[in-house]
């Protein structure tokens, strides 16, 4: 490890506080990062992570809490402060130019000139061609980065960060996508630039490569520091308990429902780089979640299910019954209903009224001679509204304007409308409050007990936990593990969403 | 579309640079103009042969050419100036106006005044659009009747007549230097220094950049407002100085001038492969574009084409050079996905 970390901090933060409107994302962010090592960050989804690490890039402006750099305070409005501070970010997804070269994305805004302000292109080439001899890769820099794997424009990222001479460098989860070989190669990368003296924060939900690369490690949960130890001094246990950090059993209490046979039958589901060989079953009268890391494709899955998205192989079946490909109306037809995981885009119009929102789903059945009356509109919308205490005045406001918990009682509402026989709730309870989400909770155990097959897809462990009688575990586009109800605990779950299959069967 | 040269040897850089110019977008669509103007020869040699069809091959496009490459380069941004066509027809009634209000008024002064005054409109266009966030579609769609409007308002039934200015400004837009027009050089002066700043600039680079991600420009840390109000601003001048010129070479300018502009200049840039998404093409590419597209216009008829056609032709032309640059996109991506596998 490196001698000089207990010099001062590259990079300080101290208790950030960061809302957006009533949304509280961060209640104290607190980091410290020292030249000369690799900071691992980790945390649940939806603990604070990404929007420290905006912070940091100046892309959002904290509403308290100090931000020192090298000793001084600072205050950036725009990414181009932090870059020119030294600061260079990588997020999850890469941010290229795809029309423009490797080369031009490298240097862009900074490119090397000569007289007349000219752009040196042979100097900005050969520069390019010396950073990718420098981290050991081959990638023809004059070819548009349009088409290039993740893991190249993660070089490229990688690169730009180099040649922009960062003292630190921020990776936002830069593993998710990429290959054992090229983990690899990005780890060695890694370690040269820290040994350059260089601070590097690597958030990863992979604690193998946290343990493998990094000395130091933060723990966050809910928007707010937890601990902060050497990597030496913790086990994976320990972080683990530090992400999870409550009871979790307690908060949703589950009505037993009988389980009956087979509805959703999903097999060998595959569809290239997306998905491979998906095979589950979802009984009647229960409650299986998807559990995983954001990005692992569970959405996806559900989406391919349900007809959105394609599929090139595999079978889904409800009840016996065939459930074509791309074909979300035949798929409703067979009793399928999808809430989506987005429900201010896909969810919902936001600009109409709660009653035509509630039987979006079901007008077909609701005309007359062809033509919609606003009559029977409003009363089948007022029997799910008050059915699901949708708490609005009238049922002509715009749905935009509810708050979040019931905008989602509205989509559920719709859904439930087509009396569907498999429910898919894609992160049902995110970003509603607490109250609300325990009503949710409380109508899909409901739900369950009058026989309704739930399929739930959650980044929330506790209500993964709480709620499904199965947990299928998912990474990187397939099942690794499936586990009963008995035996799920945030530990299990954690540890099959973060390690390949293999490694769970030993 | 061109790539770098890969090494300094100068015959493999003519090699590839010959290769890149086989290769680039443009050269399909410098291959129709040519093949049109070779028709039309064929069938009439006058097209060509003669002095003024000589003269009005070159002189014809050149207002449009001028208008075409401010175009380009807000387009090249993700963005689209509907209101070019009513910019040049308030600058060519302000020209005749000078003319007859400021006795004695020199003509470069005109010039210049004809463009400051394009820039500021243009101004409007890109502030409207970088600081109220709306689809620059719809700001300069509003901005093409407004300023119409203003023009029509301040001409009414009135009209410039060429006795209204001096014969040395006219003179700008009917004589030739060595067998080129004057109007044909000074469009193709713009244009290569348009090109030219585009491909060697910074920020002829950046604007390439916010076209072809404009949130990943953001990313960069890019001053974005900064050179989308410079494109809107260019776009304006140059439909200015086109206003300028126009008056110059037509003589007559009524509140109607340059009505319809817009949509050849857009057409010009989208028929020289310039991505409507932004991002990608060049200036050359859309000013073959507006000689391609002008030159038809007087070619069809030479070739027996009824008048009624002509139309049709330009619209079969744009959509065929929008299907045909998808068609090219599409084969790129997967031969560099391809590329990448291998």
């Amino acid at each position: 490890m490196s001698n000089n970390t207990q010099s001062a901090p590259a990079l300080e933060l101290s208790r950030i506080a960061k809302a957006f409107g009533a949304v509280i994302a961060l209640t104290n962010g607190t980091l410290a990062l020292r030249s000369g090592s690799i900071h691992a960050l980790v945390g649940e989804n939806g603990a604070g992570k990404s929007t420290l690490v905006k912070i940091i890039a100046g892309l959002y402006q904290r509403d308290s809490g100090e931000f020192t750099l090298g000793g001084e305070s600072v205050d950036f409005t725009s990414t181009a402060q932090s870059k020119a501070a030294g600061i260079a970010v990588i997020y999850q997804e890469p941010t290229l130019f795809p029309d423009l070269s490797v080369t031009e994305n490298i240097f862009m805004g900074r490119q090397p000139t000569r007289s007349l302000r000219r752009i040196d292109r042979k100097l900005m080439r050969d520069e390019a061609l010396g950073l990718f001899a420098r981290l050991g890769v081959r990638i023809d820099p004059d070819r548009p980065t349009l088409g290039l794997s993740i893991a190249d424009q993660q070089l490229i990222e990688i690169a730009k960060a180099i040649s922009l001479d960062a003292k630190v460098l921020v990776m936002d989860e830069p593993t998710a996508a990429l290959s054992g070989v090229e983990v690899d190669r990005l780890f060695a990368v890694a370690r040269s630039l820290r040994d350059e003296g260089r601070a590097l924060l690597f958030i990863s939900h992979r604690f193998d490569e946290v343990f493998d690369l990094c000395d130091t490690v933060t723990v966050m949960r809910d928007g707010a520091y937890i601990a902060t130890s050497p990597i030496a001094d913790t086990t994976v246990e320990q972080i683990v308990r530090q992400m999870v950090g409550r009871d979790v059993s307690a908060l949703f209490p589950k009505e037993e429902a009988v389980i009956g046979g087979d509805v959703l039958v999903v097999e060998g589901l595959t569809e290239a780089g997306v998905f491979q060989n998906v095979s589950f079953t979802v009984k009647s009268g229960e409650i299986v979640a998807l559990a995983g890391l954001v990005g692992a494709g569970r959405s996806e899955i559900a989406r391919a299910v349900f007809g959105v998205d394609p599929y090139s192989s595999g079978k889904v079946s409800i009840g016996g019954q065939p459930v074509p490909r791309r074909n979300p109306a035949a798929a409703m037809k067979l009793g399928l209903a999808l809430v989506p995981e987005d429900r201010r885009k896909q969810g919902l119009v936001l600009e109409t009224s709660v009653a035509r929102n509630a039987t979006m789903a079901i007008r077909q059945q609701l005309t007359r001679f062809g033509l919609l009356f606003a009559r029977p509109e409003t009363a089948a919308a007022r029997e799910w509204a008050s059915r699901l205490e949708v708490k609005t005045s009238a049922l002509d406001t715009e749905v935009g304007t509810l708050s979040g918990g019931n905008q989602q009682k509205v989509v559920l509402a719709k859904w439930l409308a087509t009396q569907p026989t498999v429910l898919i709730v894609d992160e049902p309870t995110r970003g509603i409050d607490v109250g609300t989400k325990a009503e949710v909770h409380r109508l899909l155990s409901q739900l369950a007990g009058q026989g309704l097959a739930i399929l739930m897809i959650s980044s929330e462990l506790p209500e993964v936990l709480g709620m499904a009688d199965r947990v299928l575990v998912v990474r990187e586009g397939q099942i690794t593990a499936e586990i009963s109800r008995a035996e799920a605990t945030a530990e299990t779950v954690m540890f099959a969403a973060t390690h390949a299959a293999s490694e769970i069967a030993r | 579309m061109t790539a770098l040269s890969p090494s300094p040897t100068v015959g493999s850089r003519i090699a590839h640079g010959f290769g890149a110019f086989v290769k680039a977008r443009e050269t399909g669509i410098l291959l129709a103009l040519v093949l049109v103007i070779v028709a039309a020869t064929v069938k009439n040699p006058n097209f060509l042969f003669s002095s003024d069809g000589f003269r009005d091959l070159l002189l014809t496009p050149s207002i449009l050419l001028l208008v075409a490459v401010g175009q380009a380069i807000v387009i090249i941004t993700r963005n689209v100036d509907l209101s070019v066509g009513s910019v040049l027809g308030l600058t060519a009634y302000l020209t005749g106006r000078l003319f007859i209000d400021v006795p004695g008024i020199p003509v470069i002064a005109v010039f210049a005044i004809g463009i400051v005054a394009g820039g500021l409109l243009g101004l409007i266009n890109g502030a409207l659009v970088a600081f109220a966030k709306v689809p620059a579609l719809v700001i300069t769609l509003g901005t093409l009747y407004a300023y119409r409007g203003i023009n029509v308002l301040w001409t009414g039934s009135d009209r410039i007549n060429s006795s209204d200015m001096p014969a040395s400004f006219l003179a700008l837009g009917t004589q030739s230097i060595l067998f080129i027009p004057i109007l044909t050089i000074i469009a193709v002066v713009v244009l290569v220094v348009a090109a030219w700043y585009l491909r060697n600039q910074r920020g002829g680079r950046e604007l390439y950049a916010i076209g072809s991600d404009p949130d990943a420009a953001n990313l960069y840390g890019l001053k974005v407002t900064q050179r989308l109000l410079a494109a809107f601003i260019l776009c304006g001048a140059l439909a200015g100085l086109a206003g300028v010129l126009y008056a110059a070479r037509y003589g007559t300018v009524n509140s109607q001038a340059g009505a319809g502009y817009e949509l050849n200049a857009v057409g010009a840039a989208v028929i020289g492969g310039v991505a409507i998404f932004g991002g990608s093409g060049s200036v050359w590419g859309a000013a073959i574009g507006a000689y391609l597209l002008l030159t038809i216009n007087r070619a069809l008829p030479i070739l027996g084409v009824q008048d009624f056609w002509q139309r049709a032709v330009v619209g079969a032309l744009i959509i065929g050079a929008i299907v045909l640059d998808r068609v090219l996109a599409l084969r790129q991506a997967r031969r560099l996905v391809e590329a990448r596998d291998s």
